[in-house]
């Protein structure tokens, strides 16, 4: 970690997007974690993200749980709202909070302890339940916080640091979303902005449940030889099988690729996603293909990363559940508390 | 790109743009920085290694050094480094006993020195402590040369002078006053080991008008005027005056004027303002005392009434411009007469050599300017050597010096009977700067105050004498905040690249966006490459070998780098360190085979 903050002097070239703010005007805290973690770039493509989309910070909701990854809410969009819960706790607390405001974005980041061991329940259900979200694992197979234990997404035949080998299967999260339903599944890796920032991009303009999986290399405790969540081994086997291009919605799309294989899809907010499929046979829109091709890969110690699953014009929780379009802080008291006649008859319905 | 050779003595000299713009090579902010711990005299010693007139250079240098400074460009205005200058020279302690020292037995060997000016000094300066005997020959009953005779001592006080000519006396240079030298042959006849000639440029220029000569007592050259001045013969001047030329010397002549009694005194440039050739706080200092400066007059004729000059008439212009601002055309709009009781030309000066004869095998080019080799500063006759003004024509007093330095190691390999081209090269050390987990041998938060502002002298005192000082040099807890604005470049970004595991730590934590990790390309798609395009071209660009993983190559942008250190502080790997670049000049001393080090270098 550093003790020195970044000092607040801006390069004079610096660009303003339509809001007149600058990429340092969506920065937050400093940062804590250790120097050279994946999680302070995948902050840093946060930061460029929401930059780009000219986010207003005010109507952006940050949420996490408990670990490293669940720290770095602090670090980006220091205007937003945020919340850090109780341990795995973040989907349940994310669910509420836009059940209450479906204006707002919201924006999840956990990491695999908190996702994939104690909260792995809450994480498959605000899949089922399709929440609005962007939902941010910061995946780097070992508990960071308490000195590197293996993680439930730790590979069979890692090594830790001090040398035991993990014997146990890892649940992986792009799997276990693309089994609980999820409409959005990506994969990548905190060492490539390039692919990162687009998808997070995409991730907060679904109309869904966005699950984004980024590997993200522990530099303290799991970034030597042997491990399969270190730099050099997430560079060496991570296979990008759809490029993702974001295109907002006022943008032409200028891009062109061949027919064939790339594909355009418009999401409900008028944006574009251009895809562009670097392994030919790999289509994004079957979800049992993707499970099946995702499987393959990892069976063979490859991660294929980039948008690997998304399906549009499926219904979101307040479709699903046909709730007030307003916040529900704005609706009059009358709304909000109808009084103890209307609860009355209602009671007498179930009678 | 092919990858950067840092091992270059040059590269990461260039990235300290303040000693690198210094024709000295001071090294700024390692003086910047003693001073901020209160080290004054040390300061002075960095200072006085290279500059040889630290409490001088640090009231009147042209200061290269500012226009160069990053901070000017992370901001709009650089360090104050000549104030800083001023408060090391100011508060410093005893030096005498950190001074070189003239060995107690000489070596044998004479020079003589032209001029006393700062260039002979520096002469003296460096061969001094070597053991050589240097005479210096003065022909006015001072020494200091033109930093005496045409810099006025509302700007440099006489104590000054004397105290840092002082120095170099007190080392036992002897200096005859009073001795002009009227004959080069003479001079060579008598048998000197070594001739340095360091006579500046003291011939100011005139200008042929009609009225001329008639009005000839109340028409003065700029320099022989400032002279005169000076050494106190002249004592008044008319009530309106008129300073033709818009330099540095029109500046010291409208501020002297107002001195000696002028109420109107006015500036006249023939061209618009950013034409001007004066710097600009001797331009803010000259209208600060209410000199009104006209541009766009061309002067026509001196009008003389009875004998006597009653003012001047003048051409006035309108110029054309193209896009880049370069004069294209001009033409006369109009004609207007100015009236004054005296007026200074202030337009220029330049090399004069009456007293060298041209038979004694030192050649001069068609424009009678001795020929000088721009390395050794030897001229055609072995054993001659030009430096200062009388060089290359007129510069200033922080060229000077820098000219004596390398004069003097000619002189030194002269005297040996060495080879004068074969000269120690120019080095670079490289110290780290890393003390500790997050501990920096260096300040290296970035301060967002503005430049301070000197404090001046009211309006109402300061014409009283001419010999008030005007500038009073930084308060104590001015300087203390000013020093912080320095951005310590010489604490340079090293980088390693075979340590390098790309996790991006340091181009996201980077405030100014001069990093980059980018596949290797030619220069121009590797700066537009950068988050922050790297657009201004003459700041060093700086290209690492291939990374280990993916065989890119870290980018680095200089430009406007703050030296803050964050990316070695968030390297988990230490590919980043933070280490002081000193670069070493190389000096007559260092030529010296028995003694290399002891003499030249202070404590």
């Amino acid at each position: 970690m550093t003790y020195i903050a970044k000092p607040r002097v801006d390069h004079p070239g610096l660009t303003r997007n339509a809001l007149g703010m600058t990429r340092r005007d969506y920065e937050g805290a400093l940062s804590t974690l250790c120097a050279g973690c994946g999680h302070d770039s995948v902050t840093a493509a946060i930061v460029r993200a929401c930059w780009e989309m000219a986010l207003p910070p005010h109507r952006v909701v940050k949420l996490s749980g408990i670990g490293c990854s669940s720290k770095t809410p602090a670090y980006f969009l220091s205007q937003s709202h945020g919340i850090n819960t109780v341990h795995g706790r973040m989907p349940s607390v994310a669910t509420g909070a836009a059940a209450a405001n479906r204006q707002l974005t919201f924006m999840g980041i956990s990491g695999d302890g908190d996702s994939l061991s104690i909260g792995l329940g809450q994480f498959c259900h605000a899949m089922r339940r399709n929440v609005r979200m962007l939902y941010i694992i910061e995946n780097n197979g070992v508990y960071g916080l308490t000195k590197g234990q293996f993680s439930a997404s730790a590979d069979i035949g890692s090594k830790a640091k001090k040398g035991e080998i993990n014997m146990q299967p890892p649940i992986d999260p792009v799997l276990t979303a693309l089994t609980a339903g999820a409409t959005f599944v990506a994969r990548s890796f905190s060492g490539d902005k390039e692919q990162l920032v687009p998808l997070i991009k995409a991730g907060l303009s679904h109309d869904g449940f966005a699950l984004i999986d980024v590997l993200s290399p522990c530099v303290t405790f799991n970034d030597h030889e042997d491990s399969t969540k270190s730099y050099a081994f997430s560079r060496q086997f991570y296979h990008p099988a759809v490029h993702t291009d974001f295109v907002a919605p006022a943008e032409e799309i200028r891009a062109r690729y061949d027919e064939g294989a790339s594909m355009e899809l418009e999401l409900h907010d008028g944006s574009h996603l251009a895809l562009r499929k670097v392994e030919p046979e790999y289509d994004p829109t079957d979800r049992d293909g993707a499970f099946v091709k995702i499987h393959e890969r990892i069976q063979a110690g490859e991660w294929l990363t980039g948008l690997l699953y998304v399906e549009t014009g499926r219904e979101e929780m307040h479709g699903l559940n046909n709730t007030v379009h307003d916040p529900l802080a704005t609706l009059p008291f009358s709304a909000l508390c109808p009084g103890a006649e209307t609860l009355d008859r209602t009671l007498a319905r179930y009678r | 790109m092919k990858p950067t050779d840092t091992q270059h003595p040059d590269w990461f000299h260039r990235v300290v743009d303040c000693q690198w713009a210094c024709p000295a090579h001071t090294d700024v902010p390692e003086y910047i920085r003693l001073i901020a711990q209160g080290r004054f005299t040390d300061a002075y010693m960095v200072n006085r290694d290279s500059n040889v007139f630290p409490g001088i250079l640090g009231r009147v240098c042209d200061r290269p050094c500012e226009p160069a400074c990053r901070r000017g460009r992370v901001e709009d205005k650089p360090v104050a480094i000549c104030r800083l200058k001023r408060v090391a020279a100011d508060h410093k302690g005893e030096v005498a006993h950190r001074l070189p020292q003239a060995p107690a037995k000489n070596n044998g060997r004479r020079i003589a020195c032209i001029g006393a000016g700062p260039a002979s000094l520096t002469v003296a300066n460096d061969l001094l402590p070597l053991g050589y005997e240097v005479t210096i020959f003065e022909a006015h009953g001072k020494p200091g040369g033109l930093m005496r005779s045409n810099i006025p001592s509302f700007r440099l006080p006489a104590e000054t002078l004397d105290e840092e000519i002082g120095f170099i006396t007190g080392m036992g240079a002897e200096i005859r006053l009073g001795h002009r030298i009227n004959s080069m042959k003479a001079l060579l006849d008598e048998g000197w080991d070594a001739v340095f000639v360091g006579s500046g440029a003291p011939r100011g220029k005139d200008l042929q008008l009609p009225g001329r000569d008639e009005a000839a007592a109340n028409i003065h050259i700029g320099i022989d005027w400032l002279e005169s001045v000076a050494f106190e013969h002249t004592k008044q001047i008319g009530r309106r005056v008129l300073i033709i030329g818009v330099g540095n010397t029109a500046m010291d002549c409208c501020r002297s004027a107002l001195r000696l009694g002028a109420k109107d005194v006015k500036v006249m440039a023939r061209k618009p303002r950013n034409f001007f050739k004066a710097s600009d706080w001797e331009l803010e200092d000259a209208e600060s005392e209410n000199v009104e400066i006209v541009v766009n007059h061309s002067p026509k004729a001196f009008v003389v009434e009875d004998g006597r000059l009653t003012g001047m008439v003048f051409e006035q212009m309108a110029y054309e411009f193209d896009e880049r601002g370069k004069i294209t055309g001009q033409r006369v709009t109009g004609e207007r007469f100015y009236p004054a009781d005296d007026v200074v030309l202030a337009i220029g000066q330049e090399n004069a050599f009456p007293w060298i004869e041209r038979d004694l095998g030192i050649e001069f080019d068609k424009w009678e300017v001795p020929v000088v080799d721009e390395t050794t500063h030897a001229a055609t006759r072995p054993g001659v050597f030009f430096g200062g003004d009388s060089a290359f024509g007129p510069k200033n007093i922080i060229w000077a010096v820098a000219h004596g330095h390398t004069a003097a190691v000619s002189i030194h390999l002269h005297c040996e009977g060495r080879e004068l081209d074969k000269r120690r090269p120019r080095t670079l050390k490289m110290e780290p700067r890393k003390m500790g987990l997050h501990e920096w041998a260096y300040s290296n938060d970035f301060d967002p105050l503005e430049r301070r502002l000197v404090p001046h002298v009211e309006l109402k005192k300061r014409f009283r004498r001419l010999d008030i000082e005007v500038e009073l040099g930084f308060a104590a807890e001015q300087a203390a905040q000013e020093v912080q604005r320095c951005l310590n470049c010489d604490v340079q970004t090293v980088f390693t690249a075979s340590l390098c595991i790309e996790c991006d730590a340091c181009i996201d934590i980077c405030p100014v966006d001069c990093l980059g990790i980018l596949p290797n390309g030619d220069e121009h798609s590797l700066r537009q490459g950068l988050k922050a395009p790297a657009n201004n071209l003459e700041q060093p660009f700086f290209v690492s070998e291939p990374l280990k993983q993916t065989g890119r190559v870290m980018v680095k942008d200089e430009n406007l780098c703050v030296h803050c250190g964050l990316c070695a502080e968030r390297c988990p790997t230490d590919a980043w360190d933070m280490q002081k670049s000193h670069v070493r000049l190389p000096y007559a001393a260092d030529e010296e085979p028995l003694c290399p080090d002891k003499q030249r270098r202070s404590a």
